[in-house]
């Protein structure tokens, strides 16, 4: 009996518990609402099913949170990555549409390098900003997703442009080993990113910055170079995020690629448990934060709710998870539950931030 | 710190010095009027100026309550999304044939009432802003869908007299009655932000909420306040759209926030807290009006040149308080 509570107290204290419980929720409260929410099928040799969807279009997502997850736990933020995903993909797009041959590998080859070379001179310019000049990272950024919208306007000239490669549409629609190519990109990011920080002293040098830029320098830690590599890694991140995003309807708008995914991804980030105020990170939280978004967001679509009424939901699911996660909300919680009973709170409180 | 003698001789310099930003914008929109009287002949006619107030009263009013934010060291994400509620909780309301007065009533209550449970959040979980008022902005963007996909229009006898009333000579000059609803509440922010203890806590906080809490000022009570006043400015901002639009459309004002920021920061107004004034909010909703008003005039350039040039400022205008050495966190 002991043994099962102590048990039952560390699975609840897990930092990816609740996440991964919310997560759990939502796919049972879909296999419920629709039993087939599920089942995966073989049809020419590739696997369809909405929870391979949810893995494919959570995939641009993933990386943007991905790179996100470093930035916040230097104990920055980075707004600009939605308009950079619109940048990457503007000027990718842009590049092939003008040239004759369309479908050949090079020309897409030498897009990519291209717009993530660009993407690397725009993140470094937020890398300098905040690491050498010493602005505030949400101020640092928001010029960029500012004036990178208007960009990435600037490069399409404020139209659609829409291409016909065969190789840049495979990045967002592609197919390798039964499953969709994207997967394995973010999967790829998200081992690359986890290698390079856990298997190296880089992702503590980056926790000791997070949580003290200054006794780090002390240290001998130079804080600056690593605040400066953690802008430029979400950028990249960013641009292979627009490459997808653009791939997946094979054009490229300046004004809606990317919308709104810098909130998504911050969203992703804090549900994963890395806080905002930077220090500890979770790679692992932030992927399945990114899920539950992407799942939230299907749940919907498939409930025939209009897209914009999914923020509603959206809404309901942050103030949850975060309260659930707060430790100011849990301390009266659990005070509240050794002192009377039924502790009703945890379905309440959420709710009381709707009323309006 | 070394600077003991130094201060002693710069005493004189110090108090314009907090005051560079603030007159920097001046300058810079005394400029860009300078540039478009000198190209444009129309540009000189008062009108222009008048449109620009006219344009942008609804911006005003909602920067006004950001900067209440901001002082304090936060951020309210949700402005936008509220304005939108807001003119479509009014058009929803009238178009089922309420009367405008409680429909007005109504419409001033929620945000106010959103901001205070934000501000609720934010002070007693301890959760940050940024991602308290993103839920806020969701939630009310949600809202606006959820009433409607469509945009509703207003035919209301009252809302189309505010809309229409012209103030002045009608084929001359003139401002709307949201203009003078803007500058009146501009006055009531800058008196409380200058003389009341509410105003004085707000600035105590945004310099250090740790000393402001030991000198004992309400730091909590304060806080939840400057939610609910920029959910109650946004709440007017809406009413003043719906007049100036006479509809209230599900997609409206999506991405205001960001604007609302930049004329805050463009006005001088320290993202960290602490420092800052109504009158320079002013002058940067005036100069992202201005910067709009040069685009249309010249009429080749492409709207996306005004986010770029915005962007633009928002770093030339970070550099300099950088530069001038306002405290940075």
């Amino acid at each position: 009996m002991n043994d099962t509570t102590s048990r039952y107290r560390t699975m609840i204290g897990h930092r990816l518990f609740w996440p991964a419980a919310v997560l759990f929720v939502m796919l049972a409260a879909n296999t419920i609402y629709r039993p087939g929410f599920l089942s995966i099928e073989l049809k020419d040799g590739h696997l369809y099913g909405t929870p391979i969807d949810i893995l494919r279009l959570s995939a641009p997502l993933i990386l943007v949170a991905l790179g996100m997850t470093l930035v916040i736990s230097t104990g920055g933020i980075d707004l600009s990555v939605g308009s950079l995903c619109a940048i990457s993909g503007a000027i990718a797009c842009m590049y092939i549409s003008k040239q004759p041959d369309q479908n050949s590998l090079g020309v897409v080859v030498t897009a990519l390098a291209l717009a993530m070379g660009v993407s690397l001179v725009l993140g470094a310019w937020n890398g300098v900003l905040v690491a050498v000049i010493g602005i505030q990272p949400i101020i640092a950024t928001l010029i960029l997703m500012v004036a990178g919208r208007g960009l990435a306007q600037l490069i399409t000239e404020g139209q659609i442009i829409t291409i016909n490669s065969e190789p840049y549409r495979a990045i967002g629609l592609g197919h390798a080993l039964t499953l969709p190519l994207a997967i394995f990109i973010a999967l790829a990011a998200a081992l690359l990113v986890a290698a390079f920080t856990r298997r190296t002293a880089l992702g503590m040098i980056i926790e000791s910055v997070g949580g003290n830029a200054m006794a780090s320098r002390l240290a001998g830690i130079r804080s600056s170079r690593v605040i400066f590599l953690a802008y430029v890694i979400s950028a990249a991140c960013a641009a292979v995020a627009g490459f997808m995003m653009t791939a997946n309807v094979s054009s490229a708008d300046g004004n809606a690629a990317g919308l709104w995914v810098e909130l998504d991804a911050i969203l992703a980030v804090v549900i994963g448990g890395t806080s905002l105020a930077g220090g500890r990170f979770f790679l692992s939280g932030t992927i399945i934060g990114a899920l539950i978004i992407q799942t939230l967001t299907t749940t919907v679509y498939a409930m025939d709710i209009s897209p914009q009424t999914s923020l509603l939901f959206k809404a309901v699911v942050v103030i949850a998870v975060c309260l659930i996660q707060a430790p100011a909300f849990r301390a009266r919680f659990s005070r509240r539950r050794r002192n009377v009973p039924p502790p009703a709170t945890i379905a309440d409180k959420p709710k009381e931030q709707v009323p309006a | 710190m070394t600077t003991g003698t130094l201060t002693a001789g710069r005493t004189r310099f110090r108090l314009p010095r907090k005051q560079i930003p603030v007159l920097a914008t001046l300058a810079l929109l005394l400029v860009m009027y300078g540039i478009g009287v000198s190209q444009y002949t129309a540009f000189s006619n008062v009108q222009v100026i008048f449109n620009v107030f006219i344009d942008n009263g609804f911006l005003l009013v909602v920067a006004v309550g950001m900067t209440f934010v901001i002082l304090t060291g936060g951020i309210d994400l949700s402005v936008g999304s509220v304005v939108a509620m807001t003119a479509m909780v009014s058009a929803a309301l009238l178009q089922d044939g309420m009367p405008a007065a409680l429909v007005l009533v109504i419409a001033l209550l929620i945000g106010p009432t959103l901001g205070l449970l934000m501000g609720c959040v934010i002070h007693f979980f301890e959760i940050q802003p940024f991602i308290v008022t993103l839920a806020g902005m969701f939630f009310a963007r949600g809202m606006c869908t959820f009433i409607s996909g469509a945009s509703i229009p207003i035919t209301d006898g009252f809302w189309t007299s505010m809309s229409q009333e012209r103030i002045g000579d009608p084929r001359g000059n003139f401002v709307s009655i949201s203009v003078l609803i803007a500058f009146v509440v501009v006055v009531i922010a800058a008196y409380t932000l200058a003389y009341t203890r509410l105003g004085r806590n707000v600035y105590a906080i945004g310099g250090n909420p740790q000393s402001a809490l030991l000198m004992g000022l309400p730091v909590g009570r304060t806080r939840i306040a400057v939610y609910t006043i920029s959910g109650l400015c946004s709440a007017i901002g809406g009413i003043l759209l719906s007049f100036y639009t006479l509809s209230g459309a599900p997609l409206i004002a999506v991405g205001m926030e960001l604007d609302v920021i930049a004329a805050v920061v463009i006005g001088g107004t320290v993202l960290t807290g602490g420092a800052g004034y109504v009158f320079g909010t002013v002058l940067g909703v005036l100069v992202l009006g201005v910067i709009q008003t040069l685009i249309t005039f010249d009429g080749s350039l492409n709207s996306w040149w005004t986010k770029i040039v915005i962007g633009g400022l928002l770093f030339a205008f970070i550099l300099l308080q950088r530069l001038i050495g306002i405290r940075y966190k």
